[in-house]
C-alpha cells in the first residue's frame, strides 16, 4: 500500500537533454513515491537515467517536465540558490570517487558543509568529531585524504554526508571504486545509517550485491522503471 | 574567517606550483618596490632648507659650464662659508663598460668642503703638490686593482687633450675612504686636479662645470641658494642653486624620464605578472572541477563559489605582494648606502598603498575568468567529468 505522505514524491518526470539538434529523453514519465526510512537502490544498465533521477531527487538537476516534492516542497520550483540552500539543509551526498578536498585533514573535510551554518567554530569541529566517529574514524581525524585507504575515504565521505543531519542521503555508486572487503564495509555503514538513525537513502548502484542491502531496488531501462526486488 | 581553511586547501595543493607563483609576485613587487621609491625620488619636490653644501649649476642644463668669475662673487654671498668647483670629466678606463666617475676638482677647497673624503695627511699633501696627480677610492682602487704610483690612462670622451690625443696620463697619489660607511659609494670616484684639466683640455677654459657651496648655516641655506640665483639672474649663464642630491638626481635624468622608464619597467612586469598567476588560476580551477563541484552539491551557492575562487586569487597576490614589498622595504637602506646617499630611497606610506591597490586588482583581474566558470560550472556536467 503507497505511502499517503511519502518524503520523495515524483510525478510524471521527464527529462530531455538536447545534444545539437538532437533532443535525448532520458527519462520517460517516472512515477514514484520513496517513504521516509526507505533505502532505495536504484538499477539498471549505462544510460538507463538511474543517476539522472538521483540527481534531480538531490536536487542537483531539474526535471523537463513534472514534479519533484520531498518532504512536502516542490524542489522542482527552486531557483539555483534556493536549491543550494534547499540542498545544504535536507540532502547529503556520498560520490563514487569520494571528492574529499586534499589538503585538508579527514576533520576538516568533514566540517565542510557546516561552514554554511551558523554553527560556531568549536561547535562545527565537535559535530564532526561525532560524525566521525559514527563512521569508526575518530583516530583518523587529523590524517589527510592521501593518507587513507580508499575504504576509509569513502567513509570519511559519510561523514561529510551525514554532519548536518539531514533526512536524505544519496549515494552515486558509492563501492565502485572499493574492493569486496571496504565495500561490504561502506554499505554495512550505510545500512546502519538507514536502520539505527532512520535517514532514507537512494543508492545508484551496478552491483546486485551492493543492492542486496538496501531494502528495495528499482530498476530502470530506456528511462523509465520496469521494475522492483523485494 | 571560516573560509579561510578552504583558501589555503586550494592554495596548498599544488605546493610546488604556490610557492614558485609566490616566488614570482614576491620578485615583481619587490622591483615595484624598489622602482617605485626611485620613481618618489625623482619626482620629490626638493628643499635645500637644513642642507650645508648646496650645488650651483646652469639654470638650463647641468651640461652647460657656468663661468669661473662666478667663484669670488659666490664667496661674497651672505652666509657663504667657503665655494670649491668641479668639472664632469667623462674619461674611460680601458673600456667604455668599466664605468666610472671622473671629476677635475679645485684644490684644496673641495677636499676642505667634503670632509667625507678621508685622505692621510701624506697623501693629500701629495695631491696638492703633483700636477697630474690624482686620488681614487678604495673601491674603485680595489675594482681595478690599483696602489700609489700607479699611472693611469683615462681616454677623453668629451675633452681631448690639447696635444692632440684623447689619452689623458693621471699619477695615483692617494686612496682615499668614505668617513662613514653609508656614504661608501663615493670611494667610486677618481678625482684629479682642475687646474691640470684646464690648461690641459682644447676648449673651454675658463668655465667650470658646477660649484659646490658650504653655508654658515644650514637654517640659511634657503635664503643663501635664492641670493646666489638672483646675483645672476637675467645673465647669460643663469644658476639653479640645489641641494647635492637633487644635483646627482639631474644627473640621472639626463638619460631621460625616469618617471616613464619606471612606469614602463612595471607595466611590463606586472603584464607578464597578469599572465602568468592567470595561467596558474586557470590550471588550478581546471584541475579542481570536480572540488568546486563537490562544494556546490553540499550547498556552496553560485556566488560562494566566485567569492571563494576570486578570494584564493586575491589571496595569493596579498601573500606575494606582500612579501615583496617587505623585500623592497629591506633591501632600499642598502641600495641607499651604496648610493653614499645621494639616492635616499624610502618606501612612503603612498607606495604600500599602491601596491596593496595593485595586489587586489591584480588578484581581482587574474581571478575572475576562472572565478566565473566556477560560478556557471554545472554540478551534473562537473561530477560526470564532462
Amino acid at each position: 500500500m503507497p505511502d499517503a505522505n511519502p518524503l520523495v514524491a515524483i510525478r510524471g518526470v521527464s527529462k530531455v537533454y538536447e545534444r545539437g539538434r538532437q533532443k535525448v529523453e532520458v527519462l520517460h514519465h517516472v512515477d514514484l513515491d520513496i517513504p521516509t526510512g526507505d533505502f532505495l537502490a536504484l538499477m539498471g544498465p549505462s544510460g538507463s537515467g538511474k543517476s539522472t533521477l538521483l540527481n534531480m531527487i538531490a536536487g542537483l538537476d531539474v526535471p523537463s517536465e513534472g514534479s519533484i516534492k520531498v518532504a512536502g516542497q516542490r524542489i522542482d520550483r527552486l531557483s539555483a540558490n534556493e536549491l543550494a540552500r534547499w540542498r545544504a539543509a535536507h540532502v547529503g551526498f556520498v560520490f563514487q570517487f569520494y571528492n574529499l578536498l586534499p589538503a585538508l585533514s579527514a576533520l576538516k573535510n568533514v566540517e565542510m558543509p557546516l561552514l554554511l551554518t551558523r554553527l560556531p567554530a568549536a561547535r562545527r569541529r565537535r559535530h564532526a568529531a561525532v560524525a566521525l566517529e559514527l563512521v569508526g574514524l575518530s583516530d583518523r581525524a587529523t590524517h589527510k585524504p592521501g593518507e587513507l585507504s580508499g575504504g576509509q575515504q569513502q567513509r570519511v565521505a559519510i561523514a561529510r554526508a551525514i554532519v548536518s543531519d539531514p533526512a536524505l542521503l544519496v549515494c552515486d555508486e558509492p563501492t565502485g571504486d572499493l574492493d569486496r572487503h571496504s565495500a561490504e564495509e561502506v554499505l554495512a555503514l550505510l545500512q546502519r545509517l538507514n536502520r539505527d538513525y532512520g535517514k532514507t537513502m537512494i543508492m545508484v548502484t551496478h552491483d546486485p550485491k551492493a543492492a542486496e542491502f538496501a531494502r528495495r531496488t528499482l530498476h530502470l531501462d530506456k528511462g523509465t522503471l520496469i521494475g522492483q526486488d523485494r | 574567517m571560516k573560509y579561510l581553511p578552504l583558501l589555503l586547501s586550494a592554495l596548498l595543493r599544488k605546493k610546488t606550483r604556490t610557492v614558485l607563483t609566490l616566488l614570482s609576485v614576491a620578485a615583481a613587487f619587490t622591483l615595484f618596490g624598489m622602482l617605485d621609491a626611485v620613481r618618489v625620488a625623482f619626482n620629490a619636490p626638493q628643499s635645500v632648507a637644513g642642507i650645508d653644501r648646496l650645488v650651483v649649476a646652469s639654470r638650463f642644463s647641468i651640461i652647460q659650464p657656468l663661468p669661473y668669475g662666478y667663484l669670488v662673487r659666490i664667496e661674497k654671498v651672505p652666509g657663504v662659508k667657503a665655494v670649491a668647483y668641479a668639472n664632469w670629466f667623462g674619461g674611460v678606463y680601458q673600456d667604455p663598460k668599466n664605468f666610472f666617475a671622473n671629476i677635475a676638482v679645485s684644490l684644496p677647497s673641495y677636499l676642505d668642503i667634503y670632509p667625507d673624503i678621508v685622505l692621510p695627511e701624506q697623501q693629500k699633501q701629495a695631491f696638492l703638490t703633483t700636477r697630474t696627480g690624482a686620488v681614487v677610492g678604495e673601491s674603485l682602487a680595489r675594482r681595478f686593482g690599483w696602489k700609489i704610483g700607479d699611472r693611469i690612462p683615462l681616454q677623453a670622451t668629451i675633452f681631448p687633450h690639447r696635444n692632440g690625443g684623447n689619452v689623458w696620463t693621471f699619477d695615483l697619489v692617494g686612496i682615499y675612504h668614505a668617513a662613514q660607511p653609508e656614504l661608501r659609494g663615493i670611494e667610486q670616484q677618481l678625482l684629479f686636479r682642475y687646474d691640470y684639466f684646464d690648461e690641459g683640455r682644447q676648449f673651454g677654459q675658463g668655465t667650470v662645470g658646477w660649484y659646490i657651496v658650504k653655508v654658515e648655516d644650514p637654517a640659511d641655506a634657503d635664503r643663501v641658494a635664492q641670493a646666489i640665483d638672483h646675483l645672476f639672474a637675467n645673465s647669460s649663464d643663469e644658476t639653479k642653486t640645489q641641494s647635492e642630491r637633487e644635483f646627482q638626481l639631474s644627473f640621472a635624468k639626463q638619460i631621460g624620464d625616469i618617471g616613464l622608464i619606471v612606469t614602463a619597467i612595471m607595466g611590463a612586469v606586472f603584464f607578464t605578472l597578469l599572465l602568468l598567476t592567470g595561467n596558474t588560476m586557470a590550471q588550478s580551477i581546471r584541475e579542481r572541477i570536480p572540488e568546486l563541484a563537490v562544494l556546490k552539491t553540499i550547498g556552496f551557492t553560485n556566488r560562494a563559489v566566485l567569492l571563494l575562487v576570486l578570494s584564493e586569487s586575491v589571496l595569493l597576490l596579498l601573500l606575494g605582494g606582500g612579501a615583496g614589498l617587505l623585500l623592497a622595504r629591506l633591501g632600499l637602506p642598502l641600495i641607499s648606502a651604496a648610493s653614499s646617499g645621494q639616492l635616499d630611497l624610502v618606501m612612503p606610506t603612498q607606495s604600500w598603498l599602491l601596491g596593496l591597490c595593485l595586489m587586489l586588482l591584480i588578484g581581482f583581474i587574474v581571478g575572475l575568468p576562472p572565478a566565473l566558470r566556477a560560478m556557471r560550472l554545472r554540478i551534473v556536467d562537473a561530477l560526470a567529468g564532462h
